[in-house]
């Protein structure tokens, strides 16, 4: 993809020079995702338990994150929708993934010499970026469904009960890639924090966690013996 | 100076006991409604609006003698009616005075997140407290009874208060004191109930009505509001009042267990991931070896 290009002068990928990562679009709805689905966050916790409640405080008390968070939540659907659009492609699992999945024992353990070579985004960058995609999809039905309970006959009363047993169990979901996704993206692998922030990621970084695509944007043919690891 | 209020425990230079020593007060209140003896003339629902401010609201016609469809933030208390066939064919016209039940176990609490929103008082009033009220809903899933109600103007939910304002200063309840019938009864639960099954026994015996009985339903801990009713084993007729009326599972598992359940698994998600970087740490980035084209 076009925003895939490395720019100049760093086209050869040499050890010690720069990958454009992600393009200031890219970086731009990931924080907006992140703000409206960090708000979400605090406020769904503050409503899910009484020893959470406080953090209603931080946000302007009960009343005022109970008007905002539906709100906020259906601005994070929309900014989940164009982040879809942005990367619905790189988020197809490959046969890369499949192989790689395979090998996610040594993922975990840091052991990543000895780990099929993995695409733009690896096969647990995908899964986290599916959960949220559809744990918003099901916040967002069930969501509406809290938000005008009232609205709900009482006939299908059922409604409002799956309505809160789907908002739970989504979020819930959501939580735990959240926990994940921030870890890995700040203490665990290091370079992923800059490189959402200023775009850039070091040839050596892209060669070591993304090899296929760093010889896609680089243009590298792979040396003779290793073509067959190529998708 | 007189205490009058106060109860006495010892009196000075008084010959014998105390008069009232070892009176206990019965606190749990309750309202007895009797649907056999309603003439449906809605002054209780006039009565309400009045003491509690409001104005009468914009009603819709709809063939019936209902007011309006179901009761509003600002209208608590309605008069249900309904053209019920027997079996024998004959019609039946039923009037059931709808409003909050005042649950022992109210789902409107138990689903309530805001801290001190809605309080049950010992005398088994259930009360909203507006002011910590945060209008998310939650109470309309847990009620049992779809009684309480969004204001959009404030944002609050609202429902009868039981008159806990009169009640609180030994006044009875506002619809009990306009009732004309004598269909409303105002007391102790305790006394509310011997009243109730009275009745009940007095149209089984007496006025053919062999299914007659007390509504108290056992499903929320029994009511502050109970009914007689001419067929108690068929109170859906009575306007939709439900047979066995339960907290819904999913909000007791909601408010219960999976509060844990999720609280735990987040809470381990926080240690998991801190543990996994005290045992691996962070990931290294593998300089190209010589010559072999990026491989690391």
């Amino acid at each position: 993809m076009s925003t895939h290009v490395v720019s100049s002068p760093r086209t050869t990928g040499q050890p010690g020079q720069r990958v454009l990562r992600y393009t200031l679009n890219e970086r731009i709805h990931h924080w907006v995702g992140f703000l409206f689905y960090l708000y979400c966050l605090i406020t769904g916790l503050a409503f899910w338990s009484p020893y959470m409640y406080w953090l209603a405080a931080l946000v302007g008390g009960g009343p005022t994150a109970r008007f905002w968070h539906p709100i906020l939540g259906v601005c994070f659907a929309v900014s989940m929708f164009w982040m879809y659009k942005m990367w619905d492609r790189d988020m197809q699992i490959t046969e890369a993934d499949r192989r790689w999945k395979a090998a996610i024992k040594n993922y975990v353990e840091n052991d990543d010499q000895n780990l099929p070579p993995e695409g733009r985004f690896n096969y647990g960058q995908k899964l986290f970026f599916w959960l949220m995609f559809y744990g918003i999809i099901f916040l967002l039905l069930s969501g509406i469904g809290l938000w005008f309970v009232e609205d709900i006959p009482w006939s299908l009363r059922w409604l409002r009960y799956l309505s809160v047993a789907v908002h739970v169990t989504a979020a819930l979901a959501t939580i735990g890639g959240f926990i994940i996704h921030v870890y890995m993206g700040t203490a665990m692998v290091r370079g992923g924090f800059t490189s959402i922030i200023r775009g850039e990621v070091t040839a050596d970084w892209a060669r070591t966690h993304h090899r296929l695509w760093y010889e896609e944007v680089t243009k590298r043919q792979p040396p003779p013996g290793e073509a067959g690891s190529r998708k | 100076m007189s205490q009058a209020t106060l109860a006495i425990k010892k009196i000075s230079g008084h010959p014998g006991p105390v008069p009232g020593a070892g009176v206990e007060r019965d606190y749990q209140v309750a309202k007895l409604i009797d649907t056999t003896t309603c003439i449906g003339c809605k002054a209780c629902e006039v009565a309400c609006l009045e003491w509690n401010g409001y104005p009468f609201t914009e009603t819709s016609f709809d063939n019936s003698y209902q007011t309006m469809p179901s009761t509003t933030w600002k209208y608590w208390n309605l008069i249900k009616f309904n053209e019920h066939e027997r079996e024998d064919g004959t019609l039946q016209l039923l009037m059931r005075k709808d409003q909050c039940m005042h649950c022992a176990d109210p789902g409107c609490l138990a689903a309530c997140p805001a801290d001190g929103a809605i309080v049950q008082y010992t005398n088994g009033i259930v009360d909203f407290q507006q002011q910590n009220c945060i209008g998310c809903g939650y109470c309309v899933s847990g009620c049992p009874f779809d009684i309480p109600k969004f204001n959009p103007e404030t944002k609050k939910m609202f429902k009868c208060t039981l008159c806990a304002d009169r009640v609180s200063v030994g006044l009875e309840p506002a619809c009990i004191k306009s009732c004309p019938t004598g269909c409303l009864h105002f007391g102790s639960k305790e006394d509310m109930s011997f009243m109730a099954e009275s009745r009940a026994k007095q149209l089984r015996e007496h006025f053919g009505f062999e299914k007659a009985g007390v509504y108290d339903p056992p499903g929320v801990g029994g009511t502050g509001v109970i009914y007689v009713l001419h067929d108690v084993t068929n109170p859906e007729a009575y306007g939709g009042l439900p047979k066995d009326p339960h907290i819904p599972w999913v909000v007791r598992f909601w408010k219960g267990p999976a509060k844990w359940i999720g609280n735990l698994a987040m809470l381990f998600g926080v240690i998991g991931v801190t543990l996994h970087y005290f045992r691996f740490g962070p990931k290294e980035v593998h300089p190209p070896k010589n010559g072999d084209g990026g491989k690391p």
